[in-house]
């Protein structure tokens, strides 16, 4: 007789279950008996969304590679099958490339979200470590993914990219073969790119995703106040007196927010897929062609804040790799935020104007330097050659410099500003507000 | 808080208003819900375009859906395929035409998304004379453009008025000028079709999907508000 373990009670079938696998436990666990506090708000809805988009690309994922050809001769014809040709085809391909940018959308404002509220202190540095692990693995994902259209943009936009590893001092140019598996993008980069697409990196998400839950039902959520729930339990239950089980009461919530999500998600999919060109660009409906370079070169608008740090960097020495350095910089630093933030609260309504300040110069230097990844360098024209030093200059190189230092100044002066600030009381008890 | 919200969303609609084109191109007025132009638009697509350009992502039987019968496209509209089902391919091989034009005449199924219905319609407004080149024609909207002016005796023959930079009728053609940009119009037309067979489809069903959510979410709300009631 297998020993029937504290967590079931149940008879039937899910108790013939529950004595062989930790169905009831396993529900209790991480939902029915797991207390979230009662006071999220909005931007607690983007976790969920992001595990809901995730899943909505891999099921798309899996009846786009049904049709596509991962082939140089014959992927870009394979998309417009797809569009045309097959059942729906047109459905399936436009919700996964909407997904690919909401997916962003989502992650941003969920990053952003933890910023605010301090969801990276301790206990929970390791929930933040892998949620960047997350944002570094659905970027490459992003990045593979983008070429197997075989457009121009995918095209020379991977051509750029594989060519910053060529920039790595000594070793640069045969890495940079070495990830093509050619001299140039060809099938062989082609092959390798899908292979990663639709394979290792959802393979990788799905375990961070993982683990990124696990993390964060260990050591609980956190919450708009940034107060520990668990330090008020009720004394008989032992349940937190802010907390509310996830079930039902957060899966109700947030199905309120994943329809509202839809309603946006459908609007874009249905009435405006290319999204003006930032969703799907124009140039990614001319086949792929090694001999005509595009005249501007601009990866999808989520890569941009990074792409235009890589482009403010001046060349040193004649190298390109210190750009480079600082655009893979500006990613791994979100890594140290847990103990570049030496703030005794956590939550932006009990910090103080230096920390608002900070976020908000870092959220405006993310966007402008978004935008400006986005046109060319000239878009602004240059400086009049009468003004020393930056006569000449290109007035959009300077900005995107300017911002470019203020977002590594949000990080890197964040120890000293975030002690320094004015800190108000933190109440015991959430607030509903 | 608040700020950073609207300062956020100014910025995005700065960047958009800023990212517009600069080229000054022609409004084409276009209506993809107008069978009959649709109609006409593929039939100059067959006969002029379709000699030079392919349109192989394209099917024949795809202009069933644009009100033609399947004997019309069968009698007067197949010239380049025997079945209904083929794709819209060319006898012209690339690597010549490359080496007779300078540059391979591109597949067109979806140049509507690539170059944008109002370039399509400028261009194919846009040719004037130019004896200096050696297909003798010339266009404002693609300078230098490998492609002599296909529908000129439609159009007849424009010039360009160096100064100010402004097309003339020199030679007028089979057609006056309201019924070549009518012509126009129409062949653009199809082609933007052509270059999603189904987007009329797709928004269609949009309304429905949209409106369907909206319900959904009245009742989600009410769902939570009737869970939340007793949370203080």
């Amino acid at each position: 007789m297998v020993k029937k373990n504290d967590n079931h009670n149940s008879n039937g079938f899910i108790g013939w279950i529950d004595e062989r696998f930790p169905l009831s436990s396993f529900i209790k666990n991480h939902l029915t008996g797991y207390y979230a506090p009662k006071n999220f708000n909005f931007w607690y809805f983007f976790g969920a969304l992001a595990l809901f988009v995730f899943i909505v690309q891999i099921l798309t994922g899996i009846f786009l590679t049904m049709h596509y050809k991962p082939d140089a001769s014959q992927a870009f014809a394979s998309v417009e099958y797809i569009m045309r040709d097959v059942s729906f085809g047109w459905l399936i391909r436009y919700m996964h490339s909407t997904g690919s940018s909401l997916f962003f959308v989502v992650i941003y404002l969920h990053m952003f979200r933890s910023l605010m509220y301090g969801s990276y202190q301790k206990p929970r540095e390791l929930l933040w470590i892998f949620g960047v692990a997350i944002f570094l693995a659905l970027m490459a994902e992003a990045f593979f993914g983008y070429l197997l259209p075989w457009g121009q943009m995918s095209y020379w936009g991977a051509q750029v990219i594989v060519n910053l590893f060529a920039t790595v001092p000594f070793i640069g140019a045969d890495l940079a073969e070495w990830v093509r598996g050619d001299y140039l993008i060809s099938d062989a980069t082609l092959n390798r790119f899908f292979a990663f697409h639709v394979i290792a990196l959802p393979l990788a998400l799905a375990g961070l995703i993982f683990s990124h839950l696990i993390a964060l039902h260990e050591v609980g959520s956190n919450n708009p106040d940034g107060i520990e729930i668990k330090k008020y339990k009720d004394k008989k239950t032992g349940i937190p007196l802010d907390g509310i089980p996830f079930h039902p009461y957060y899966t109700v919530k947030d199905l309120v927010g994943l329809t509202v999500f839809l309603i946006v998600f459908a609007s874009i999919i249905f009435f405006a897929p290319e999204m003006g060109g930032y969703f799907l660009e124009a140039n990614n409906f001319i086949p792929a062609d090694p001999l005509v370079t595009p005249s501007h070169i601009a990866p999808v608008w989520y890569f941009t804040p990074f792409y235009s740090i890589l482009r403010a960097v001046p060349p040193i020495l004649n190298s390109q790799f210190p750009g480079v350095a600082a655009m893979g910089l500006s990613v791994l630093i979100f890594f140290l935020v847990p103990w570049l933030d030496k703030s005794p609260v956590r939550s932006i309504r009990y910090k103080g104007i230096l920390f608002k300040r900070w976020l908000s110069a870092f959220v405006i230097s993310f966007i402008v330097l978004g935008y400006l990844g986005t046109v060319p360098s000239n878009v602004w024209g240059q400086f009049p050659i009468i003004i020393p030093l930056l006569g000449g200059a290109d007035i959009a190189t300077v900005v995107a410099r300017i911002f470019t230092i203020i977002y590594f100044l949000f990080f890197i002066l964040m120890p000293v500003y975030s002690k320094k600030d004015k800190t108000k009381p933190v109440p015991t008890r959430v607030s509903m507000k | 808080m608040k700020n950073i919200i609207f300062i956020t969303l100014l910025l995005i609609q700065f960047s958009i208003s800023a990212a517009e084109d600069k080229i000054n191109l022609e409004k084409a007025p276009i209506d993809l819900t107008n069978e009959p132009s649709l109609q006409r638009g593929a039939k100059t697509f067959i006969n002029y375009c379709l000699n030079c350009h392919s349109a192989k992502y394209m099917r024949y039987n795809k202009l069933l859906d644009i009100g033609l019968s399947k004997k019309n496209i069968e009698d007067n509209l197949l010239f380049t395929a025997d079945k209904i089902g083929d794709p819209m391919e060319i006898a012209m091989p690339v690597k010549e035409s490359k080496s007779w034009f300078g540059a391979s005449p591109p597949d067109l199924s979806v140049v509507a998304r690539s170059r944008g219905t109002d370039w399509i319609y400028s261009y194919m407004k846009g040719f004037y004379r130019d004896s200096s080149r050696e297909i003798g024609w010339n266009n404002i909207v693609y300078v230098n453009t490998a492609m002599p002016h296909i529908l000129w005796e439609l159009q007849g023959e424009q010039e360009l008025d160096k100064i100010t930079d402004k097309l003339s009728l020199s030679k007028p053609g089979k057609l006056n000028q309201k019924e070549y940009d009518a012509v126009i119009t129409d062949l653009t037309n199809f082609i933007t079709y052509m270059s999603e067979p189904d987007q009329l489809k797709r928004k269609k069903l949009g309304f429905y999907v949209v409106g369907f959510l909206l319900l959904l979410l009245v009742l989600t709300v009410k769902l939570k508000k009737e869970f939340w009631k007793d949370i203080k």
